[in-house]
């Protein structure tokens, strides 16, 4: 069953926080909802669930209209950031909640509850109270009982980021096999963090100030992003203010080569180039400039490279005698690894 | 810790214990010691006896003992369920008429007890509701007194309920009554059972209003302890006082140990 937004619009006392969202997921697909806080994200998940009411537009569940219903009546499952899990019954008594408030049969229930927690690894837990779990069993049982109820939605709002570093990787594991074992459920998957969607998602929905900002597959959006936005959070980027030439760019008095077919010559424009792409020492596309920081992240290090009031970011593998800080140095950078975007953005 | 040094430590105790001491322990004390005595004319009570529990624990104080218990449950019962259902209607409400409803439970206990008894008297005297002479008015006035506090505990117990778990409640499919019966009810019950414990604290003790409206047939254990010690009778007042303070206190651990149990978290 998939999910259709339709232009729907919220707003709190004439506070618009999610402006005219058109968004459709496919059956089983999953779709991240990536975007900082504020950035109407979170909203779109309650707008599904039915916690939050659209000022207008619809939100379509595998074709029906259930922007009228109540959120029980709406047959999702849904995981939040705290769990919430019921502090007073047992794993198995939580993971049961939603059967039994659907009234299904004892033999049922009980042979759903033990699939559930078999499918996330918890059936060792079953008579546990939640209080006596670690956060990424929590997180497990919280996800159990959202599956007990077999949902063909299954709407996650940032549902790792109470989870530290290392857990948040096993469950983000977990969490494809899931995809992978539930090939029929839509996923609905908010965050603030481009690695989790980058990972999990089939398409990815940038979120800014209430709006859709792009969508598309994460590899598109890494490639080719479309806005400085989208790449700046989809990945990190360097964004540097051009001026369109031609067969080229350019960048404070210096000649860039890049693709410029789709843009007018003459015209301001912004260049996205990767971190990880941008080179050290002699090259094609040459920026100078002198070493603001640098910092040592085991396996690169990340240059900060001031120039012309513009840090340009480089990742290189680690290096054996680093610049020092105010030293000058030359980057580098291959024409197609540049993407040109419009102009008139905020630069990183 | 906000002192540090053992010293500052020693004298802070020492200035908790002078002032608390003859404020809020010693009074109790000195009913505890009237109630073994048969004469106190010196700086120590004399004469130790224990005929003043004899005659607190049967016949017309005994009744009274009963009465109180019964009163103060039913009322404290009352008073729960309707200070938690208007809690709940007040948390689904807008913030002015929540204020107003707030006001409304809190009335009582801005009035003086006297007031709200006379008042209670003079509204069930007549028919066609006529209370006047029967239990229920003492039960209805003592309902009345105490519900404010069970409204209000339930009402902050309801506002620092997190919202994510009726919320999850309802996405796995469960009606809004099954929410509240399965799920906020059960979160809600530490501060059900303080209520209560509170509520049957101040019903047990309530005396003012009861003056004005208690039967004959119908005399709590405060009643009771104050026409004793009206007439002179000090040291059996004492030993109805100590009673009702020990039926009190232990209804009360009986309480909290159901709450210590309930509580989750």
């Amino acid at each position: 069953m998939g999910i259709r937004f339709d232009s729907v619009t919220v707003a709190y006392d004439g506070n618009v926080v999610l402006d005219a969202l058109d968004l459709t997921v496919e059956p089983g697909e999953v779709m991240a909802l990536l975007g900082p806080s504020g950035s109407g994200k979170t909203t779109a998940l309650r707008a599904v669930a039915g916690f939050v009411r659209p000022a207008s537009g619809r939100v379509l569940l595998g074709g029906e209209d259930v922007t009228d219903l109540p959120p029980y009546r709406r047959g999702i499952g849904m995981v939040v950031q705290s769990y919430a899990l019921f502090p007073h019954l047992r794993v198995d008594e939580n993971v049961a909640f939603g059967l039994k408030a659907r009234r299904t049969p004892r033999n049922e229930v009980r042979q759903r509850v033990a699939e559930a927690l078999e499918l996330t690894g918890m059936a060792g837990y079953a008579r546990r109270h939640p209080r006596e779990l670690s956060g990424g069993q929590q997180q497990r049982v919280a996800i159990a009982r959202a599956l007990a109820i077999r949902p063909r939605v299954l709407l996650l709002d940032e549902p790792l980021s109470a989870l530290d570093a290392r857990l948040r990787s096993g469950m983000l594991a977990e969490l494809a096999r899931l995809h992978r074992e539930l090939p029929d459920v839509s996923m609905l998957y908010v965050t603030h963090d481009q690695v989790e969607a980058l990972t999990l998602a089939d398409r990815i929905a940038v979120m800014d100030k209430a709006r859709l900002q792009a969508c598309g597959t994460p590899r598109e959006l890494y490639r080719s992003p479309d806005n400085a936005f989208t790449a700046s959070f989809v990945g990190g980027a360097n964004l540097l203010p051009v001026t369109v030439g031609a067969g080229g760019v350019d960048f404070l008095g210096t000649e860039l080569k890049v693709d410029t077919a789709e843009a007018v010559a003459g015209a301001r424009a912004t260049l996205c180039v990767r971190p990880h792409l941008v080179g050290l020492g002699e090259g094609p596309n040459r920026i100078t400039g002198t070493v603001a920081e640098i910092q040592w992240r085991g396996a690169t290090h990340r240059l900060y490279v001031e120039t012309g009031g513009h840090r340009v970011m480089a990742d290189v593998r680690e290096l054996k005698e680093p610049p020092l800080h105010g030293e000058p140095v030359t980057l580098h950078f291959a024409s197609e690894d540049a993407v040109l975007l419009p102009a008139g953005v905020s630069h990183g | 810790m906000l002192v540090h040094s053992r010293k500052a430590r020693w004298a802070l105790w020492a200035v908790f214990l002078v002032l608390f001491l003859p404020l809020f322990a010693l009074p109790l004390l000195v009913v505890l010691g009237a109630s073994f005595a048969t004469h106190w004319s010196g700086v120590l009570p004399s004469g130790p006896t224990t005929a003043n529990y004899h005659a607190a624990t049967r016949g017309e104080a005994l009744q009274a003992l009963t009465t109180s218990l019964v009163t103060a449950v039913t009322a404290s019962l009352l008073a729960l369920t309707v200070g938690t259902w208007a809690a709940l209607a007040g948390a689904a409400l807008k913030k002015r008429y929540r204020r107003l409803l707030d006001a409304v439970f809190v009335l009582p206990v801005a009035v003086p007890s006297v007031v709200v008894g006379l008042s209670v008297l003079v509204a069930f005297s007549q028919p066609p509701l006529l209370l006047n002479g029967t239990r229920w008015i003492v039960i209805s006035a003592h309902t009345v007194l105490v519900t404010a506090f069970a409204h209000q505990s339930v009402s902050a117990a309801l506002a620092r309920l997190d919202p994510a778990y009726e919320q999850a409640a309802a996405s796995l499919g469960a009606r809004p009554a099954y929410v509240l019966l399965r799920v906020r009810l059960p979160l809600l019950l530490p501060s059900l059972t303080a209520a209560a414990g509170l509520c049957f604290a101040l019903s047990m003790g309530e005396l003012s209003a009861t003056m004005m409206l208690y039967p004959p047939d119908w005399t709590p254990l405060p009643v009771l302890i104050y026409a004793a010690t009206d007439r002179g009778a000090l040291f059996t007042g004492s030993a109805v006082a100590v009673v009702l303070m020990a039926a009190t206190l232990l209804v009360l651990f009986a309480v909290s140990r159901i709450r210590t149990r309930a509580s989750y978290r």
